[in-house]
This record gives C-alpha cells, structure tokens and sequence, in this order.
C-alpha cells in the first residue's frame, strides 16, 4: 500500500521533471552535480582535488569531441589543436593583461578556439571520413609547432609559464588552493555541459542527427548540412578551448608538447571508449583518461618496470582498448551500462511493464 | 637561385619518401576503402627492427631488408586480424581501428626501445646536396612506383588485385579470392610503408619519428587523390618541392600548417584529387 | 548385368531455403536441371529467382538445404570455389568490370584456371563467337553498350569453361532484336559444347521459346514446373505467374 502510493509520488515528480524545460532541467543536474563536487573536494586531499579538477578538463573536451562525432557524424583527430589554442589564449592573457578577470580569460580562450574552430568546420564540411581525418590531424600535428616558429612570444619548446590567483582572500583561511581550483574548473566545465546537452537533445541535435543520418534528405527538408556541420565543429572547438585554459589555470604553464597528436588520439579514444554521442560515456571517458595514466604508473612502479614501459604504458592500453572496443563492444562503456540497465529494470518491472 | 635550386633538390629526396607513404595509403585505399592510420605505426616498428638488427650484426642492408619483411608481415597480420572484421561496419570503425593499432605500436615501441632518441644510419653517404643517399631514396621510390605499374598492369595478380577493389562480389564470381587479394594489398603496401620508414627515420628514431613525415605522406595522397597512382607518386614529389620552399622561405615550423592549407584548398576545389580526372561516380 | 548407372543431373537444388533477415526469399525450392539441357527459372519480380542463383553459385550463403553439381556438394562453398567447380554466374547487368578493359574483363574470367595455353585458346574462341569485343578488346569496358556488355559478361563467364552457366536476366533493358540473337546463341552454345544454361528471366514467353524445361517460382517456391512446350501451353500457368 504505502509502497504503491510512495511510487505514484515518485512518478509524478519524475513526470514533472521530465516536462520542465530542457535548460532548467540541465542547470538544476548541473547544480547537483557542482554541490557534489563541492562536497567531494571537501572530504579528499589536495592531491585528490588537483585530480578531480584534470577530470573536469578532460571532461569537457571528451564531450565536446562526443557531440562532433556522435551527433553530427564528423571525426576530428585534431582536437588536441583547439586546446593548444585554449591554453595559449589563456595564457598570453595571464602574462600580457594581468587585470582581466578569470572569467573573462575563459570566455575569450572560448572565443579564440571558436574562431578558430569556424575556420576549420567551415574549410573542411565538405570533407567526409578518411579525408577530414588526415585534415585534422595535420591540424594536430601543425599547430604546435606554431609555438617553436615564434619562440619571443610563445616561448618556443618551453613553452609559456605564468602564475594564476588561488583562493581570493576572503576564503583564503578555510579553502586550500588546489580545492578552489577544481571548483573553478567545475564550474566553467558543468556550464559548458548545461550548453553541449542542450545542443544535443534540442532542436540543434536533432537536425545534426538528420544531416548525419542521410545528408540529402536532410537538404532537401531545408536544412543546410554545410553550415549545422561548422556549427557542431564550433562548439566542439570552444569546448576544447576551454578545457585548454582550464589545463593552463590548473598548471600554470602551456607547453607545445602537451598538445601533441598522442592527446588528440587519446581524447577521441576516450569518446569511443565512453560510447559515441553520450554525456555520461564523456565522463567515464574522462576518467580513463586520467586514471588509465595514474594506474599504468602504479602498475609499472609495482611491478618494477621501467620508465620508458611506464611512460608508455597508458597509450598502448588506450590504443589496445579502442580496437577492442570497436570489435568487441561498439557501443562503448555507456551503452553497456545503459544495455545492463534496461535489463535490470525490465527484470524488476516483469515482462509486462514498460521500463519507461 | 642558388637557394631555389637547393630546395628543389631537397624537396625532391623528401618529396620520394612523402609518395612512397602515398602510394602505400592509396593502394590499402584502393583495396579496402581503409586510410591506413597504422601506417607510421607499421612503418615504426619495422624502422626498430632494423635498428636492432643493424645493432646487433653491424650490417645495415641486413637490417633494411629484414624491416621491409616485418613491416610487411604486419600489414598482412592488421588486415587478417583487424581490418576485416570492421570492414563492412561504418567508416569511422575502421578509422577507429586503425588510430588504436598506431596507439597501440606506438606505445609498444616506446616500452621496448624507449622514448629516447637513438641514432639511425643513413643507407649511404648523406653528406652535400643531393647526396647519395638523396639519389638512393629517389631510385628506390622510382623503381617502387614502376615495379606497382608494372605488377597492376601486366600480371595476372594485378589484374586480380584491381578486380577486387573495383568489384568484389563480380570479382569472386570469376574465380578471384577476394579476401586474399585484400591481404596481398595490405602486405604489398606496408612494405612500401616500411621502406618509406626507412628512409625519413635517420638521423635519429624515437616512437613518434615518423608521425610528421605521415602527415605528409596523407597530405600528397589526398592532393593526389587516394585512387590513383600517377596521382600519389606525382603529389608526393610536388608536396616535397613545394613544402621545401615554404621551408626555406618562410621556417620549417609552418610546414605543416601550409600542408593543411594546402589540403583543405585541394579539397575544396578538387574533391577527388588533383591529378584525378573527374569522372561520374559509380553506382 | 545392370544398366550403367545414369549420370547425376547437372544441377540439384534441394529444398533450398535463403532469406534476408527474416524475408525467406527462397522458400525451400527444389528442382533438377539435365545435363545440356537449357533450362528456365521464371517468375514475377521479387519471386526469388535472382536470390536462388546467387544462393547456388555461392555469392550469397544459404540458410539450409543442398546444391550439388555433377553430384559434387556445393552448399555452402563460397564464389570463387563455386566456379571452380564448373558453374559459373553471370549476374543480373553482367558484372562487367567498367574500370578494366574488354580484354582484362575476359582474362579474368579464365585466370584461376592453371592451363595457361587453354587460357589463351579460350580467349580467342571468345573473339571469334563474339567479334565486336575483339574489335574493342583495349577500349575499358565501360564505354560497351548493353548488349556488348552482356556478351563481354557471358564470354567471360564461358573462359572458365564452365559446365553449368547461370544467366540472371540476360535480356534486361536490351532491344529485342539483340535479345532474340542472345537467346538464339544460348541454343547454339548448348547444341555445339553440351553446356547446361540455367537462364532466369522475366520475359517468360522469349525464354521458353529457347528452353527445355521451366521452372516457375512464386514468393520464393516452386509454383509450377514442366517442359517447356507444355508451360507455354499451359493457359493457367501463363495467366497466374508468367503475365502473358
């Protein structure tokens, strides 16, 4: 009895969720989840928080990179290239304009990987598969280099090195550093997600899906595939761009080095291992990404292994997961998990209900 | 002029690695519907082999040949293992695959061999422009290009190989056995990978040598459309020429920045390739 | 004394069963095709008759039942084994290989054979029983016109020298002119070399004109079958699957 009535009350919440519009919906998960990354931080030790904060950065762009492939179908090998271009921006800003505000930084680091991001997505729509493949990675492999042609303002191999503000005085006592970081960085990253599922559950996505799924229909039901694929490109370009700048306010520093091809594949591994096109397989992509590279070391440092088989440990097993992956479990982690649930719910319900 | 005319010649010798690569992609390409992302992967771990094996017996043509025979056997080994299992699910599976196996001997390489730089020898004397080694790499490329006509053209197993590639199902109905002609694709383009390897490794060899030289390498491909030899042969050495000058005129570190440019303006006026004629597509 | 045991049939289908997914487009068919006979494979479109040869020569994989030919198992082999065994395909449109040359088309048909002199020999008989592709031999193969590229497809089928031809719609989109002379040459291969034609067509009343048997297939079985005299004469069969 008072079960029965407690699920017709649970239903109804979950019926009135469900009819709230999409933004409010994403920005009050958005707000659980920053409460419970305030309340995470909080229990663990500056290390653990300078983790969570690297998994926030990689989040973004694993979704960013997600939304590109998922949803619009276009594959980008290049994405490393647009945080290059989020940490620089970030960066320069720190060294040259020291009055701008943090905030503001993001947002123009964002505004500098979207242009360039329009650049791109805009000379290369009309690419497809393979061929938009090579473009970007010469995007990746290029761009770089960039830093080392301009040493005076770049700081060439080295890279640039700054200092960012920590907690702002008024918290200074109570909140350590690196816990106020992750904050920042979660915050900065759950606002771009709030905007990413938006894209990819509205009006936008659905029109991304229709050009991926059949490119003529789609143009001839009026929409202009050209212009949605630059526009998926953009907002993927302006996530990694953030994530760049996060990378740089976390660590100070940008270096060409870190931006290499190895990142670019590895981000687009982690989308494939979360599962294409799902914000929930970006996460658990992101936590790959961070944790196949600390276990990789562990295990190597236990096992008594060499620098050179830990240092590459973590790209052997990504690259090795990506081709099981697609041979064995295409739908990655997510839709793995998301197969397992509908079980689950379908053996708790029985054969009659309807899990939804 | 004295300048121009040193570049030319540079942009040559780097020009026959950049089609050696090319063709290499093209011919996987044109066998499988499949860029070849493995390919600087393959190419690494045969350049490692004989970097051992030079070690180890001080003999450099033993070690060059031995790098042309592994790096054959693992094309034949990614297709068998890898490749066909994907080969008739979307694109980007394929793609996907071959990126892991990159990764994968990549990452391998560096845990044998290590991430740091150990010195490569030149096949000849590298000294002077246009050295022997320059002449030796041009000759090999040549005679590669030529042997690939020659085999396509004229043999019995060229003939088999293209009919395959162009109509697989027609193609086993007259007797061809696809799948091996797919595999003898892959083994004949890895070891034209290897010997591209060979030749942009020296000085040094570390686990991402070969990944600019690659770039290049999709880079002439593309421009010179992925189904067409004479295209790949001829974008190679026209990139090689062309980068060069960028190189020289304006610093190596936009080289591969003009290259992007230089793929996404071919691209954009000629999809298929410039040296490709445009022709109606088949349905 | 027993009489000499009679030689199998050049073809046996047995309850053949292919499907798409869960479309049985071949239904559990059976027949039996003579040897040097011609025989034909009729029905409405989507009957199951393109299904059924590309069941038997093994470009697409059965779901149950057996083909033999000569009496030798040929279920599940692929293509490729398939022609090597003597029966040899021509797809519907021919398969003719645009890209290659006329030349290259007709090599290929012969190349798994190891008599490298019989090759050459086989060609030049196809030069002479179809002259205009040796006037085109170096053109590409796509620049023949239909009826070219039916008999570049036959020739090529024929350098196997198969002992089994299957035909899918040789007349598809020719003129009638040029499809009487390929029907007409299908008898004269028969007559001279004792080859078996398994022909499917749509054009029921031209088939039968050159045929010994017919089969007739409807939603994927066998729905009638006879000599060829008494299916055309046979009104009721004529009305409710052949349309003439």
């Amino acid at each position: 009895m008072t079960d029965d009535t407690a699920r017709t009350g649970r239903a109804a919440v979950l019926d009135r969720w469900r009819r709230s519009p999409m933004l409010l919906r994403h920005l009050a998960a958005a707000l659980a989840a920053f409460l419970g990354i305030v309340l995470l931080t909080s229990v663990t030790d500056p290390f653990t928080n300078l983790r969570i904060a690297t998994i926030g950065y990689h989040l973004v762009a694993v979704a960013g990179l997600a939304l590109l492939i998922g949803v619009s179908g276009q594959i980008s090998l290049g994405h490393g290239a647009f945080m290059f271009i989020g940490a620089y921006t970030m960066a320069l800003l720190v060294i040259h304009v020291p009055g701008s505000p943090l905030w503001a930084n993001l947002l123009l680091a964002i505004a500098a990987s979207c242009a360039a991001g329009v650049a791109v997505g805009a000379a290369t729509a009309r690419l497809h598969g393979p061929y938009l493949a090579g473009a970007t990675l010469i995007l990746a492999v290029g761009l770089p280099a960039v830093a080392l042609r301009y040493p005076e303002a770049l700081g060439g191999s080295n890279g640039l090195t700054f200092s960012v503000a920590g907690t702002p005085p008024a918290l200074s006592d109570t909140v350590p550093d690196p816990r106020w970081q992750s904050w920042v960085v979660w915050l900065a990253v759950l606002l771009a997600l709030v905007v990413v599922a938006n894209v990819s559950r509205g009006r936008l996505g659905r029109r991304l899906r229709a050009v991926r799924d059949d490119e003529a229909a789609a143009a001839l039901s009026g929409l202009r595939p050209g212009r949605l694929r630059t526009v998926a490109f953009v907002i993927s370009a302006g996530c990694g761009g953030l994530a760049g700048a996060l990378q740089a306010y976390l660590l100070g520093t940008a270096t060409p080095s870190s931006f290499g091809l190895a990142l670019s594949l590895s981000l687009l591994a982690a989308v494939v291992l979360g599962g294409l096109g799902s914000l929930w397989g970006a996460l658990w992509g992101a936590l790959a990404l961070v944790y196949v590279e600390v276990w990789g070391h562990d295990a190597a440092e236990a096992l008594g292994l060499s620098d050179h088989v830990a240092n590459n440990l973590p790209i052997a097993l990504f690259g090795a997961a990506l081709i099981a992956i697609v041979l064995l479990w295409p739908s990655g982690v997510q839709g793995g998990l998301a197969r397992l649930g509908a079980a689950v719910r379908t053996r708790r319900i029985g054969p009659g209900g309807r899990p939804d | 002029m004295e300048q121009l005319a040193e570049l030319v010649l540079n942009g040559v010798s780097s020009g026959a690695v950049y089609a050696a690569l090319a063709l290499s992609l093209m011919i996987i390409y044109q066998a499988t519907r499949v860029v070849n992302f493995a390919q600087p992967g393959l190419a690494l771990i045969a350049a490692y082999t004989a970097f051992s094996v030079t070690r180890a017996t001080g003999s450099y043509w033993l070690g060059f040949v031995l790098a042309l025979v592994v790096g054959g056997a693992l094309g034949v080994l990614a297709e068998r293992l890898l490749i066909r299992p994907v080969q008739r699910r979307s694109e980007l599976s394929a793609i996907i695959v071959t990126l892991g196996l990159l990764m994968l001997l990549q990452g391998v390489a560096g845990m044998v061999w290590s991430n740091e730089p150990h010195s490569f020898p030149y096949p000849l004397d590298f000294r002077g422009r246009f050295s022997a080694t320059d002449a030796f790499a041009v000759a090999a490329v040549g005679v590669t290009a030529l042997g690939l006509l020659l085999l396509f053209r004229y043999t019995p197993l060229g003939l088999r190989m293209r009919a395959a590639a162009f109509r697989p199902e027609v193609a086993r109905m007259v007797g061809v056995r696809v799948g091996l002609m797919l595999t003898v694709g892959w083994g004949i383009a890895s070891v034209i990978g290897a010997l591209a390897g060979m030749l942009a490794v020296p000085p040094f060899i570390f686990p991402n040598v070969l990944d600019g030289v690659f770039v290049y390498g999709i880079t002439a491909a593309v421009i010179g459309g992925l189904d067409n030899p004479f295209g790949a042969v001829l974008g190679g050495f026209t990139l090689g020429i062309g980068l060069s000058l960028v190189s020289g005129y304006l610093g190596p570190e936009l080289v591969t920045l003009a290259a992007l440019v230089i793929v996404v303006v071919v691209l954009s006026l000629r999809p298929d390739g410039l040296f490709t004629r445009p022709r109606a597509r088949q349905v | 004394m027993s009489a000499p045991a009679p030689a199998p049939p050049a073809l046996e289908v047995h309850d053949l069963v292919s499907a798409y997914g869960a479309v049985r487009a071949v239904d559990g068919v059976s027949l039996t095709v003579p040897a040097g006979s011609i025989t034909a494979v009729l029905g409405a479109n989507g009957a199951g008759k393109t299904t059924l040869l590309r069941t038997v020569s093994g470009a697409k994989a059965a779901q149950s039942g057996r083909v033999l030919a000569d009496g030798v198992e040929l279920t599940r082999l692929p293509a490729d084994r398939v022609v090597r065994h003597g029966v040899a395909h021509v797809p519907e449109g021919g398969g003719v290989i645009t890209q290659l040359t006329v030349e290259e088309n007709l090599r290929l048909g012969g190349l798994w054979r190891a008599d490298r002199a019989d090759r050459v020999r086989a060609r030049e008989e196809m030069y002479q029983l179809f002259p205009v592709l040796a006037e085109r031999r170096r053109q590409p193969a796509g620049a023949l016109s239909g009826g070219e590229r039916q008999m570049l497809a036959i020739g090529r089928a024929l350098m196997a020298r198969p002992r089994v031809l299957l035909l899918d719609e040789p007349s598809l989109g020719l003129a009638p002119m040029v499809t009487r002379r390929l029907l007409r040459l299908l008898r004269e291969l028969r007559d001279g070399t004792g080859l078996t034609v398994v022909l499917v067509e749509q054009n029921a009343r031209g088939a039968l004109s050159v045929a010994d048997h017919g089969f007739v297939l409807s939603l994927g079985r066998v729905a009638a079958s006879g000599d060829a005299d008494r299916l055309l004469a046979d009104d009721r069969t004529r009305h409710a699957y052949l349309g003439f």
